[in-house]
């Protein structure tokens, strides 16, 4: 069953990040608190470089290899 | 101090000055204005183009004083390892740091020992921070240490079986018994600790004729004929003229050092040297230095700059210089270069304190220890000293060496003079155990477990190796260590071994360094193929499912076994000495 596989390696992969990070050794109030600040910035990072990130590249793109715009805003807009 | 040390030291110089000329085949040509460097082993070419990924490899220096190839081998901490070891203490420091507010608001409750209210505003009594790491990293994998054992420590034993409500502060035991653990933690070198056979009833027997207490000190009135035997059989084990019996191990070491160097005398200490051997220099009241492990390069320079410098202020010579080594260093599994140690006691006139704690009995071909092992003369060894605790199955340490400083101990060790004498049962499982590894109870029970040994060493060793973990050490050392580094994985490791019924013993900080953790077999001669095989079997398991397996050298050409790094190792020590002679 591919389900079974998939939640068995899922969860050794879980361990290995509870035993990499030492959350392993901690009480389970504890992991809590670590994991949803963990979880809680790496929303953050993800959500920030969704929304920036292709703007920039663009950015930077014209500066090296395209002609000057004569505004920013023209750009995103 | 005894006329006799400095004499046959004074004879030893002849020899020595001898062995000085063969080992140094080319001598520096002589031109006016140049200095002479007369170092018998000298510091080895930095080859820049060529990143050594192992520190001391395998070629010897001078290779001409050994008899047989000496493999040693720590391999590197992978980098990406070690800054993720460093990751995971410092997020269990800032949640130790968290808990520890807690407790000392009062949200949580404290199990640490603290004064009484009435006395808070008085000097602290109970110094919170030193105890930082035991309580917040030790105490939560505590349950790999301390367990109850209710058997004998054999090959296999049994646990009492333990739970704990609060986190491993308290535990309760539920009762059961966890039986037949493959116990590859216990010091069992050759599998005496037995409670049937030969060994067992001869104690039991003297425990029927002398009782189990003595009830004095050796000096006063506890000095039963048990024990002159026992001291003539260890003198004629190791070779030496005369021995001296202790109850204790440690006991031994701290107090036996400062009845042999005192203030105005020299000690060479070896960085990796067990906590007895450093807490008797510091007693002593003696200098200490320091050597980085097992390097003669650097005891070398120590003892250069001790008799050009002499003493600290005054520059007088020192009165006398003693190096301590051990036979077996437990942490790393690596064995002394005593060749090449005798090669500059012998050169630069000072004395020898050999600890065998974990050699005697395990290395040799006749178990006489380092001494045997490399085919020494018991004799150059100014100070023999052992315990009995590993090889031998009982408790207690002895000190070989000359008639006249036996004698001198006798009277002057705070050991013998204050105390207990050993127990009777235990001076008697000793004597018989010590007659069978010597063969002289008519059975060859003494040479087929010695055998045994070094073959469960090397087939263990071999086999670890090509699974692809990190151990360190020497290749004959039966003394395994296998690094983990991470600190969860410490406690993880401990789990997962019993679950599979086997037993190990897992060290961290404050035995070893920070990132260096590990956990440490002992292989034993009462294994069997059978249990090492289930035993590797659950390690190599667990390894896969705890991602231990760091070592990257994987080109292991097991087609030719273990005698391929032995004959790459004769092909290399002439390259190396070549490269020694082109200096000057």
């Amino acid at each position: 069953m591919d389900f079974q596989y998939l939640k068995e390696y899922l969860g050794w992969l879980y361990y290995q990040y509870l035993l990499i990070t030492g959350i392993y050794v901690l009480e389970p109030w504890e992991q809590s608190i670590f994991n949803s600040v963990v979880f809680s910035s790496m929303t953050m990072v993800i959500y920030t470089s969704y929304v920036f990130v292709p703007v920039h590249v663009r950015l930077a793109h014209n500066f090296f290899c395209g002609k000057q715009p004569e505004s920013t805003m023209a750009l995103i807009n | 101090m005894p006329p006799s040390m400095t004499e046959s030291s004074a004879n030893k110089l002849i020899n020595g000055d001898v062995c000085h000329r063969t080992a140094n085949g080319k001598k520096s040509s002589g031109r006016n204005g140049f200095v002479k460097n007369h170092c018998l082993f000298q510091q080895p070419q930095q080859k820049k183009y060529r990143r050594p990924s192992e520190k001391n490899n395998h070629a010897v220096r001078n290779a001409s004083l050994y008899n047989k190839p000496f493999v040693e081998q720590f391999e590197e901490t992978p980098l990406l390892v070690a800054v993720l070891t460093y990751v995971g203490y410092g997020i269990l420091t800032i949640f130790g740091y968290l808990r520890d507010f807690l407790r000392n608001w009062g949200v949580e409750k404290c199990h640490v020992a603290s004064e009484r209210d009435e006395q808070k505003d008085f000097v602290p009594l109970y110094q919170d921070f030193e105890n930082f790491y035991t309580r917040n990293l030790y105490m939560r994998i505590r349950d790999n240490w301390n367990r109850p054992i209710c058997s004998v420590p054999g090959a296999k034993m049994d646990l009492v079986e333990r739970t704990s409500k609060d986190y491993n502060w308290t535990f309760e035991h539920t009762g059961k018994v966890v039986k037949d653990v493959i116990n590859m933690g216990s010091y069992n070198y050759l599998g005496f600790a037995e409670n049937t056979g030969r060994c067992a009833d001869s104690a039991t027997g003297s425990t029927h004729k002398y009782g189990v207490g003595v009830g004095s000190t050796r000096s006063e009135m506890g000095n039963l004929d048990i024990h002159e035997e026992l001291e003539q059989l260890v003198a004629r084990f190791l070779g030496v003229e005369s021995s001296m019996a202790f109850g204790m191990g440690f006991a031994t070491n701290s107090m036996n050092i400062p009845a042999l160097a005192g203030k105005g005398c020299l000690i060479l200490s070896d960085e990796l040297n067990h906590a007895s051997l450093v807490l008797g220099a510091r007693l002593s009241g003696a200098t200490i230095r320091v050597f980085k492990h097992n390097n003669m390069v650097s005891l070398e320079k120590l003892l250069r700059d001790a008799i050009v410098h002499g003493q600290p202020r005054t520059h007088r010579p020192w009165k006398k210089m003693l190096i301590l080594v051990e036979g077996i260093y437990s942490m790393e599994g690596s064995i002394v270069r005593l060749p090449e140690v005798i090669a500059l006691k012998k050169h630069y006139k000072a004395y020898l304190y050999l600890d065998e704690a974990h050699s005697i009995g395990a290395l040799g071909p006749r178990g006489g220890g380092v001494v045997d092992y490399f085919g020494l003369d018991p004799k150059d060894v100014d100070i023999m000293m052992g315990t009995f605790t590993k090889s031998f199955g009982a408790a207690g340490g002895y000190i070989g060496g000359k008639r006249e400083l036996i004698d001198y101990l006798r009277s002057h060790s705070h050991s013998s003079i204050y105390a207990t004498a050993m127990s009777p049962p235990v001076s008697q499982q000793i004597i018989t155990s010590m007659k069978i590894i010597m063969g002289e109870d008519d059975t060859t029970l003494g040479a087929e477990r010695l055998k045994q040994l070094s073959e469960n060493t090397i087939y263990f060793r071999r086999k670890l190796r090509e699974m692809g973990f990190i151990i360190y050490g020497n290749n004959d050392s039966p003394v395994v260590p296998m690094m983990l580094y991470m600190p969860a994985k410490i406690g993880a490791f401990g789990r997962e071994m019993l679950k599979r019924n086997i037993g190990t013993v897992v060290v961290g900080f404050p035995a070893t360094p920070i990132i260096e953790s590990r956990a440490r077999f002992c292989v034993s001669a009462a294994h069997t193929r059978d249990m090492l095989d289930t035993a590797l079997e659950a390690i190599g398991e667990v390894g896969d499912v705890l991602q231990v397996k760091y070592s990257r050298h994987h080109d292991f050409p097991s087609s030719l076994g273990p005698w391929s790094s032995a004959e790459s190792l004769l092909l290399e020590p002439s390259h190396v000495k070549s490269s020694c002679h082109i200096t000057n």
